[in-house]
């Protein structure tokens, strides 16, 4: 019997996605990007190799620069003070935010600095950067921090200010102190926020990575572009440049497949229905 | 176990309609009793100020005058010797039923086979065993209701305060659980205080009905029927079933008519 229950749920389940997309999504979307690419190779006799350059040839740069190991180092170079930018972002954004949302004192204490932040052009704030860090590894990591740090932490104060005044007062009945209510029913309540957020950042966050390798310009993907910009090596520029639109469509993605696990209940309610 | 006074109970909101500000007087006055191990009904019209009562008796919102007491002492905030089940469940979407239940009794400090063990016994009460991993989206109304009233039994508090707790359910759930609870205070004894709109049920759950009009006390209306009440179909057609709830129909009614 529950055997029998079991196929029958998995083939409504299945009927379900059928009729939820009846083309599968990645088909259509690398159907998209084969045609935008050969029509790019086909416009390849019409492009000055100084100006432009076309996918045939990307591949040929991206080869060489792959073999010496050069592109590995760079891509190295650009990651770590990403990983480590963007991690302690999330590590200081999110509680941060929360508590700022959740106490009106510190909201009206600290809010000012994170809307003023969020606000302001950051990159101004490069040069000094390098006055006081340097050219190394830390300037680009303070640079990452700051252009991811503030998105993270208004999104989470604006979660915060929207959990239901009734699930807190859940916690209130059963004698929850403020602590315990912050942990077990506001950030949960806040996660949905917390990951629109942290996706937010990370777009922000990769341009902070090549804006700071642009002003340093000693390593990193973003060495890689200035220096083939100035020998007109513009095959070779392309290179770092597609890496990084993989890069950060790939860390989109795999902030939405977080997202889908921590709050599996967030897609459910929000019921995606849409042609 | 235990008493719940509300004394001289008075809620001012302050609001604004239409940029003028304006007093709400959700409560004026209130008084009455529920003594330990009683069941009392509270009814009234909509808006009469019930779910305020039972918040500020819960410690939820604190009175503008007045005050609750709870075997003489003066309730300030929530405690375990209460209990709310609350007018729309408000369940934790994130959690499944059974980590709903179990996140009252956790709180209170409950560990380890324990607290799996009364929060599965509490929702066996409520019939909902077989779907304790489902969480609240994939629950019906009434599910969620019943969750909610497992949750607040799992901490086994000495009053019970619902606010109607069986309103969204069919009727054949709810006699179930109108059974369920008469069986749960035979057992424990449990002081219950809770809102209904359902005539029928104040008068087969409760020993008093509360009748309110207005944020004031308009009667209480003792019920004859004996307790142990097990066989409910049948105390609907004794003769003070109806002459009962005639009486309080008359005090609603009698309340309905000062409104105009
Ligand atoms: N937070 C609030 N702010 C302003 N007014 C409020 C608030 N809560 C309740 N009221 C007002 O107080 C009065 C009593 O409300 P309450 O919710 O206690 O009624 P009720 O008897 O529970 O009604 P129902 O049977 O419809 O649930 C109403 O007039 C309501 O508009
Ligand atoms: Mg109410």
């Amino acid at each position: 019997m529950a055997a029998a229950d079991e196929r029958l749920a998995a083939r409504e389940q299945a009927e379900v996605a059928v009729t939820q997309h009846r083309w599968p999504r990645p088909a259509i979307t690398l159907l998209s990007l084969a045609v935008v690419f050969g029509i790019w190779e086909l416009c390849a006799p019409l492009i000055n190799p100084v100006f432009g350059s076309y996918p045939s040839e990307i591949a040929m740069a991206f080869w060489q620069l792959a073999r010496t190991g050069e592109l590995w180092i760079a891509l190295g170079q650009s990651l770590q003070p990403f990983v480590v930018g963007y991690g302690l972002a999330i590590a200081v954004g999110v509680p941060l935010g929360l508590v700022i949302g959740r106490f009106r004192t510190v909201e009206a204490a600290l809010g000012i600095y994170v809307t003023a932040g969020y606000a302001m052009p950051l990159v101004a704030l490069v040069p000094l950067l390098i006055l006081w860090l340097g050219l190394g590894f830390w300037v680009k990591v303070a640079i990452i921090f700051l252009m991811s740090l503030f998105p993270i932490c208004i999104n989470t104060w604006l979660g915060v200010t929207a959990v239901p005044k009734s699930l807190i007062e859940v916690g209130k009945s059963f004698v929850a102190t403020d602590a315990v209510i912050l942990r077990r029913i506001v950030l949960p309540a806040t996660l949905p926020y917390i990951m629109a957020g942290v996706r937010l950042a990370v777009g922000r966050a990769v341009v902070a990575m090549v804006v700071a390798e642009f002003f340093t310009s000693i390593s990193g993907l973003g060495a890689i572009i200035l220096k083939s910009a100035n020998n007109f090596e513009t095959a070779n520029m392309f290179v770092p440049i597609l890496l990084l639109v993989v890069l950060a469509v790939g860390l989109n993605s795999l902030i939405g497949f977080v997202e889908r696990r921590v709050a599996p209940w967030q897609a459910e309610i929000a019921g995606r229905d849409r042609e | 176990m235990s008493e719940i006074d509300l004394i001289d109970l008075s809620k001012r909101f302050a609001l604004k309609v239409d940029g003028k500000p304006q007093i709400v007087h959700a409560l004026d006055g209130l008084n009455f009793t529920v003594r330990t191990g009683e069941v009392a009904a509270l009814i009234g019209p909509s808006g009469c100020g019930k779910t305020t009562a039972l918040r500020i008796a819960m410690g939820l919102d604190s009175a503008s005058s007045g005050r609750v007491t709870v075997d003489g002492r003066v309730v300030k905030g929530c405690g375990y010797d209460r209990a709310m089940v609350f007018q729309h469940a408000e369940l934790l979407p994130w959690l499944t039923a059974l980590q709903n239940v179990m996140f009252g009794l956790e709180l209170k400090g409950v560990r380890g086979e324990l607290l799996r063990e009364t929060a599965m016994q509490c929702l066996d009460l409520v019939g909902l065993k077989d779907s304790h991993q489902r969480r609240p989206y994939q629950l019906s109304g009434g599910m969620q209701q019943r969750v909610g009233i497992a949750r607040a039994l799992a901490v086994d508090p000495k009053i019970l305060l619902m606010d109607e707790p069986f309103g969204a359910l069919d009727a054949q759930t709810r006699e179930d659980l109108q059974e369920q609870l008469l069986g749960i205070h035979a057992r424990t004894g449990k002081t219950i205080l809770f809102v209904t709109h359902d005539l029928d049920e104040a008068v087969l759950l409760a020993d008093r009905v509360v009748v309110m009009q207005h944020g004031r006390l308009q009667e209480i209306v003792t019920v004859p029927l004996p307790r142990p009440r097990t066989d409910l179909a049948a105390l609907r057609v004794t003769p003070e079933f109806a002459t009962t709830r005639y009486r309080i129909w008359q005090a609603l009614h009698a309340a309905a008519g000062t409104v105009h």
